[in-house]
């Protein structure tokens, strides 16, 4: 970084003279050392998971979770500093039972995405403030049915409001990346942290656009992901956390919760023979030949 | 005599005035304690009133235009005190216009509900309204809201409200039908309302409509010179 010595990378709210903010820039380094976190954007729901490494032999296994539920349909993960990702995940909880309190109804995966953005961008902006250490990965599931006002007493007509327009777009799931600079994309698949490349390839190969993936087929991608992004770091041992939030007839019924031990333990097995088994499925495909 | 403040459903001493919702006394304008109603059918729903507004025994406008547009395809219509009405439908205005530009899609008559009634119900103690919400968008069709006057929602086929609405209640129970056509749904409430006209005291001059489908919102005119047959849509 040649403007080092300059004096433009120590506070906010000075642009460089080439119109950087380094305090972004060094918020993004420190997001680049974090655990490995992906989002997939499944046909029938989302899925979070992320790589957390152990720091310590002390630390209870399970414990110290990574992925946090923001209201009963949202969950956020996040790569970076830790504290700064319970800061954010506090505030989203904060934006998500204030849009109950006026809307008495379920916040939007999108709306969520973008009062987070708008929040994010404001640590920026001052002097007194650094930005957020974190990039974070919000999933969601906007409800596909019908819903009430909270509260509300009665139904209206039996058949149905009239002139609803049938098959009309409704609900489905949300993905969207938050990085410290407070921007936000909505994505099919989401990577951040330090394996994030290899991630990313790994996405981009599941043709995700398409919108074919399921919801328990996400769920063993999303293990074998974090198990691919964690090969430059074998040295170091690691937990894996998942989430996933199914539309309302699937297995978590729009809400966000954690995948299930025996599902995950399943999906890290694939994981483990995917990783290992590049020779054994020549070896296999060998044998077949030989029949 | 005027009922004192806080009482309600008190005979004046002309035996006429009916104090419904426990205005001030000496409160001017309390407009349309008169009929407005609500009702969903095939295509959408329909939103009805009367244009009687009261001060007292003198009719202070007798071509009030008591259906209020709040968003594009939500209505209201208001019912209690004018001016409580008014500001809080202008607040809810504001809000579904705010919601419209921020999340790049247009409120459902739920979000216009819940804002009615949150204001409605917290400030409850300063508030004269009856409010009845008729919206159309089209992931839930034509809906129709009530919130009398503690600030409760009531999601309901049809709605009726104000103080002509009490002779209706047995035409429109009889009457109101599942998937009536938007013909059957004009004719069930312009007829429901010319009965309220007929009966109330307080309820009279023109009958206005707001249809409201996926082809946006319709205003309708019926006029007391030709027995409430016409002119129909004005816009």
């Amino acid at each position: 970084m040649t403007s080092i010595g300059t004096g433009y990378d120590l506070s906010n709210s000075v642009f460089s003279p080439d119109g950087r903010n380094f305090q972004v820039e060094y918020a993004v380094k420190a997001v680049e050392n974090g655990g490995t976190a992906v989002g997939i954007r499944c046909k029938d729901g989302v899925v979070l998971a992320v790589e957390k490494i152990i720091t310590s032999k002390l630390l209870k296994p399970g414990a110290n979770k990574r992925i946090a539920t923001v209201d009963r349909h949202v969950g956020i993960v996040s790569a970076g500093l830790v504290p700064d990702g319970r800061h954010f995940v506090s505030r989203a909880r904060d934006e998500a039972s204030s849009w109950r309190g006026v809307y008495k109804a379920p916040i939007p995966t999108n709306a969520l995405a973008n009062r987070l953005g708008g929040y994010v961008q404001a640590y920026t902006l001052y002097s007194s403030v650094r930005p957020f250490g974190v990039t974070a990965i919000v999933g969601g599931w906007d409800s596909e049915a019908e819903l009430a006002v909270d509260g509300q007493v009665g139904q209206g007509p039996n058949s149905g409001a009239g002139g609803k327009v049938e098959g009309a777009e409704a609900g489905g799931p949300g993905l969207y990346m938050i990085e410290p600079s407070g921007l936000y994309w909505g994505y099919y698949g989401a990577a951040t942290g330090k394996g994030r490349q290899a991630a990313k390839a790994e996405l981009e190969k599941l043709d995700l656009s398409s919108g074919n993936l399921s919801l328990a087929d996400g769920v063993k991608e999303a293990a074998r992901i974090i198990y691919v992004a964690h090969e430059d770091s074998k040295d170091k041992e690691f937990e894996l956390e998942m989430s996933w939030i199914s539309s309302l007839d699937g297995p978590t019924k729009g809400r966000h919760e954690e995948v299930p031990k025996e599902l995950r333990e399943e999906a890290e097995k694939a994981a483990k023979r995917a990783l290992e088994g590049d020779d054994d499925e020549e070896e296999e495909k060998g044998q077949a030949m030989e029949e | 005599m005027v009922a004192p403040h806080g009482v309600t459903g008190m005979l004046g001493e002309d035996g006429i005035h009916v104090d419904m919702q426990h205005l001030k006394s000496g409160e001017v304008n309390l407009v349309p304690v008169q009929p407005g109603m609500a009702i969903n059918f095939k295509d959408g729903v329909i939103l009805g009133a009367d244009s009687r507004t009261t001060t007292g025994a003198y009719i202070a406008n007798r071509v009030t235009d008591k259906l209020t547009q709040v968003h594009d395809t939500i209505w209201c219509c208001r019912s209690g005190s004018a001016a409580d009405t008014q500001a809080v439908a202008d607040i809810v205005s504001y809000h579904l216009n705010m919601y419209g530009v921020t999340n790049n899609e247009a409120p459902s008559t739920q979000v216009a509900a819940s804002l009615f009634q949150e204001l409605c119900y917290e400030n409850k103690e300063m508030l004269s309204a009856g409010i009845i919400i008729a919206g159309y968008d089209p992931r839930h069709g034509g809906q129709v809201f009530s919130i009398p006057l503690g600030g409760s929602l009531h999601k309901q086929s049809f709605a009726i409200g104000g103080s002509g609405s009490t002779y209706i209640y047995g035409y429109t129970d009889a009457h109101w039908r599942e998937q009536m056509t938007e013909e059957e749904g004009i004719d069930f409430v312009r007829n429901a309302l010319q009965e309220a006209i007929k009966w109330d005291g307080s309820s009279g001059g023109v009958i206005r409509l707001v249809v409201l489908t996926k082809k946006g919102a319709v205003r309708h005119l019926y006029l007391p010179d030709n027995g409430y047959t016409g002119p129909g849509v004005t816009n």
